[in-house]
């Protein structure tokens, strides 16, 4: 029977509750508001922007890519993060996401991919192989890919949990959100693409 | 088991190449023989042309290391008899500093790859092969990793380094 705890019966007389998700909205950023204005700085809004649509790229070669692909299905679902849009062209993609072993044959591979990458770009090393080699300590295997470009977030775990991805990946939205417009024409910045050989 | 035993075989081969052949081990029914560089070719191509044999496929060819013996680099051919359902493994060895062999491509195309691979590992020199170039190491690496004398670690990790240990 429909009662006020139950608005809605089945032909069996079961309750249906509807179990409306609890749908949060991106707070607004620190600022100035008024009757009909709000105001804010211009890095803070981009930054808002920017970090719930991240685009992702990724580059899975093993079994760190399985579990990302669990990550982007239904159960844990990225795309709650505004990163629904995988891009498989670099020239699209805000964020390199680096998945699996990668042997040094693979290494002018994946810095032609980021080199292709138009800034801002972030890239993030998911897990141990990706980070530092892991279990492959051996001559044909990079002991990690910030021997070749440079990264921002490492994600350690071998394979990581979905829940270590997104960790990862809320990392790296909390860094677009505060990063300063100028950051990328900083000479720090600018410094460190030189210490990879990338102008 | 196979249509032809491997005394069968031995006697074959001992009639075709009196004292150039010598019997190694027969480890787990695989006829194992060693032989010199000098006759390798002539035994592939007449295990391979031999009416009754048909040792048509070429399994493998790879190589191995031993730094104690002195003849240190063994150069590997596995032959596989489809007719006949037998195998047969042919060792080479050859001192380190002259390690070079008559290529197998004009036997088999297959043998192009597997060269190219056990040059890549090994550093065996198959003379008269169309493109002797690495295929699975970056084409800039100049050791011969699976030799002994190489570190199998990478020299440029530092999270294993003993200090991180107290060591």
């Amino acid at each position: 029977m429909p009662d006020d705890r139950c608005s809605r019966v089945n032909w069996k007389g079961f309750c249906i509750k509807y179990i409306m998700s609890d749908i949060q909205l991106v707070d607004a950023p620190p600022g100035v508001e008024g009757a009909g204005f709000f105001a804010t700085s211009l890095d803070k809004a981009i930054g808002l922007a920017r970090s719930n649509s991240l685009w992702p790229l990724p580059f899975a070669t093993s079994c760190c890519g399985i579990e990302f692909m669990a990550t982007m299905a239904s159960h844990y679902d990225l795309s709650r993060f505004g990163a629904e849009r995988l891009s498989f062209s670099p020239r699209q993609a805000d964020l390199l996401m680096v998945m699996g072993t990668i042997s040094k044959k693979m290494g002018p591979v994946l810095r032609q991919v980021y080199l292709q990458m138009a800034e801002p770009r972030w890239v993030m090393a998911v897990g141990a192989c990706a980070s530092s080699g892991g279990i492959f300590d051996t001559y044909s295997v990079l002991q990690g890919i910030d021997e070749v470009i440079p990264v921002d977030v490492y994600v350690p775990g071998c394979p990581p949990r979905p829940e270590a991805i997104i960790d990862g990946f809320m990392a790296i939205q909390k860094l677009v959100q505060t990063e300063t417009l100028r950051r990328r024409s900083e000479p720090q910045y600018q410094k460190l693409l030189a210490s990879y050989g990338i102008q | 088991m196979g249509k032809i035993s491997n005394e069968e075989l031995l006697n074959k081969l001992n009639a075709a190449f009196p004292g150039q052949l010598t019997v190694t081990g027969e480890p787990f029914g695989l006829l194992t023989l060693e032989t010199g560089r000098e006759n390798i070719i002539d035994i592939l191509s007449w295990l391979k042309n031999d009416a009754a044999l048909q040792f048509i496929f070429l399994t493998d060819i790879t190589a191995i290391h031993y730094p104690e013996q002195e003849k240190q680099i063994g150069v590997i051919y596995h032959l596989h008899s489809l007719v006949n359902n037998v195998r047969i493994r042919i060792k080479v060895f050859m001192a380190d500093g002259d390690v070079h062999i008559p290529t197998a491509t004009g036997l088999w195309h297959g043998a192009n790859w597997m060269e190219r691979e056990t040059y890549d590992l090994f550093g065996v020199i198959f003379d008269g092969h169309p493109d002797l170039r690495r295929i699975l190491n970056v084409d800039d690496m100049t050791a011969f990793p699976m030799r002994k004398e190489f570190p199998l670690e990478d020299p440029n990790r530092v999270d294993k380094k003993d200090y991180f240990f107290g060591r």
